[in-house]
């Protein structure tokens, strides 16, 4: 399969700030691929490096071959990126914005039109077109903007913490829509905080903690290195201890052989914040 | 070469179709101070006044004008980029796109060219209520053009630099202001002692307010004073550039 990503010894420091160290990573085409971690762990570094916005310090990254630091001019052509904050121009309508990206992108008058009506059509927005962006709401904005991202048919789409602020429903409507950007070709690199949103979307997940890549594989892979069943159990009604296993039947024995006053106990399948805790001793939250 | 000036016009692009939908109340509100200026200092205060041999009046403008330039530009360039940088954020989508900083930097220096010359335009015709309009010779059209580069120039590369909106207010107050008061705008720099002109002319308002009045008043032009200008400029848009390679460190 061909690589899209490829990183060798990638580095970031800001100061004596190391935000990305030593990052070692090949993304394929067609993927989904997650980075997920706590805010400051690196991930948004990362990807300003991958669209240019940031030089590496030392190592190197490759986006579909080209170098982020050397070519940043054919990387720009074949990336699109939706940003953690709103950036849309809020003096202009969502065509707008999409008209000045076109441009920015030297697509003719022709085209530019044809593909904002296709693209406003692909994420919901036909109704909203002429409005000011303003006027729009929180999914509405991040709808937009991913649709002004697909403007120059990107190859690899960077998404950082795309449903960061949403409701349930709207993140779970942008969701469907990533994975359809997906289905339809594009290679999806993402970062986000939410280990749901890592396990309901990502193919292949890392994990960052400090600016360093902790794990990465499969989900289900990841689970299956902490155990595929976590215990929990309320020590003493203070704190909370997790215990994990290969299967149900272990962590049943184990259940059982627990003295008669523990009283809470709960028994479920693993997810990616148990592994988060697992090699970092803290909830992804925790930051 | 076609590429960079497609670019170019991208960039200002944007920024036109914000004017067009705002052309009245950006016009009115960046000729107050000029026609304020011009009422309290030309009309009121300077009525019987002789300077260097004009009144007052036919003195004055000419500096109104270049101060018209300066703010104009310098808000139009400096403003929209911050907001587009600091609120909106949406200038990294330039960043992030395949155009090349120079198209960046000129592009959004048009706009405050653009903007500059429309409020002078607007603020002389609003001189022949006063007095009859000034002699606008090719001369003075190039100072003006030259000046309003110069000043947008200087605010993109303030809006470049600024971390806060504070950032922009501080410079407002400490460079803006003191070059409206102090750059012979208003008062004739022969009057002065020569350290106080030496300073003065570190100032480029003063040497667009000298060329400006040189070429309505027919006096001798200072070439020096324009090629300062032009020197200013290429200033400007160097550091311009030298930032914009810097922030993608």
């Amino acid at each position: 399969m061909e690589e899209v990503i490829t990183t060798q010894g990638l580095t970031k420091k800001y100061k004596d700030v190391c935000a990305v160290e030593n990052l070692n990573l090949k993304v394929q085409s067609g993927e989904i691929f997650g980075f997920l971690g706590p805010n400051g762990a690196g991930k948004t570094t990362t990807i300003r490096v991958f669209t240019t916005l940031a030089k590496p310090t030392s190592g190197s990254a490759w986006v579909t071959g080209f170098d982020v630091a050397k070519e940043p001019d054919k990387v720009k052509k074949v990336i699109g990126v939706v940003q953690q904050h709103l950036s849309l121009d809020q003096d202009l309508t969502l065509k707008e914005n999409m008209d000045f990206t076109a441009r920015l992108h030297h697509m003719d008058r022709a085209e530019r039109r044809r593909r904002i009506v296709e693209l406003l059509d692909y994420v919901g927005l036909t109704r909203h077109g002429d409005r000011n962006v303003k006027e729009l709401s929180g999914g509405m904005k991040k709808a937009a903007m991913i649709a002004r991202s697909l403007m120059n048919r990107p190859k690899v789409l960077f998404l950082d913490e795309p449903t960061v602020g949403l409701d349930v429903q709207t993140r779970r409507r942008l969701w469907e829509l990533i994975r359809r950007l997906n289905n339809d070709g594009t290679t999806i690199f993402l970062t986000t905080h939410y280990i749901e949103e890592a396990e309901a979307l990502c193919h292949r997940v890392g994990i960052v903690h400090h600016g360093r890549l902790i794990a990465l594989g499969k989900p289900t892979e990841l689970r299956q290195k902490v155990g595929l069943v976590t215990v929990e159990t309320l020590v003493e009604g203070k704190f909370t201890r997790y215990q994990y296993f290969p299967d149900r039947d272990a962590a049943t024995t184990y259940v059982q052989s627990l003295p008669r006053d523990v009283k809470t106990i709960i028994i479920r399948e693993s997810n990616l914040e148990d592994i988060f805790v697992e090699l970092t001793g803290q909830k992804v939250g925790d930051a | 070469m076609i590429r960079t000036m497609q670019d170019i016009y991208s960039m200002l692009w944007v920024d036109l179709v914000f004017l067009k939908r705002n052309w009245l109340k950006t016009l009115a509100t960046t000729l107050v101070t000029p026609v304020l200026y011009l009422l309290a200092f030309g009309y009121g205060l300077g009525r019987g006044i002789n300077v260097e041999g004009y009144s007052y009046l036919q003195f004055v403008i000419p500096g109104i004008v270049a101060l018209t330039a300066m703010t104009s530009s310098f808000n139009a360039a400096g403003m929209k980029l911050h907001v587009d940088r600091l609120f909106y954020k949406c200038f990294d989508e330039c960043l992030m796109a395949p155009i090349s900083f120079f198209s960046i930097v000129i592009g959004k220096t048009l706009i405050g060219v653009v903007r500059g010359l429309i409020s002078t335009a607007a603020l002389l015709a609003a001189c022949l209520v006063f007095s009859p309009l000034p002699a606008i010779s090719p001369l003075f059209v190039l100072v003006l053009v030259v000046s309003c580069f110069v000043f947008s120039f200087l605010g993109v590369l303030v809006a470049l630099l600024a971390k806060s909106h504070q950032d922009m207010s501080v410079f407002m107050s400490l460079v803006i202001l003191p070059m409206t008061f102090l750059s012979g705008t208003f008062f004739s720099l022969s009057q002065l002692p020569e350290p106080v002109r030496v300073v003065l002319s570190l100032l480029p308002l003063t040497h667009s307010s000298q060329c400006l009045r040189a070429a309505t008043l027919g006096q001798p032009f200072p070439w020096i004073s324009l090629l300062v200008l032009v020197g200013f400029g290429a200033a400007f848009f160097w550091a311009c550039m030298i930032v914009l390679k810097r922030t993608s460190l």
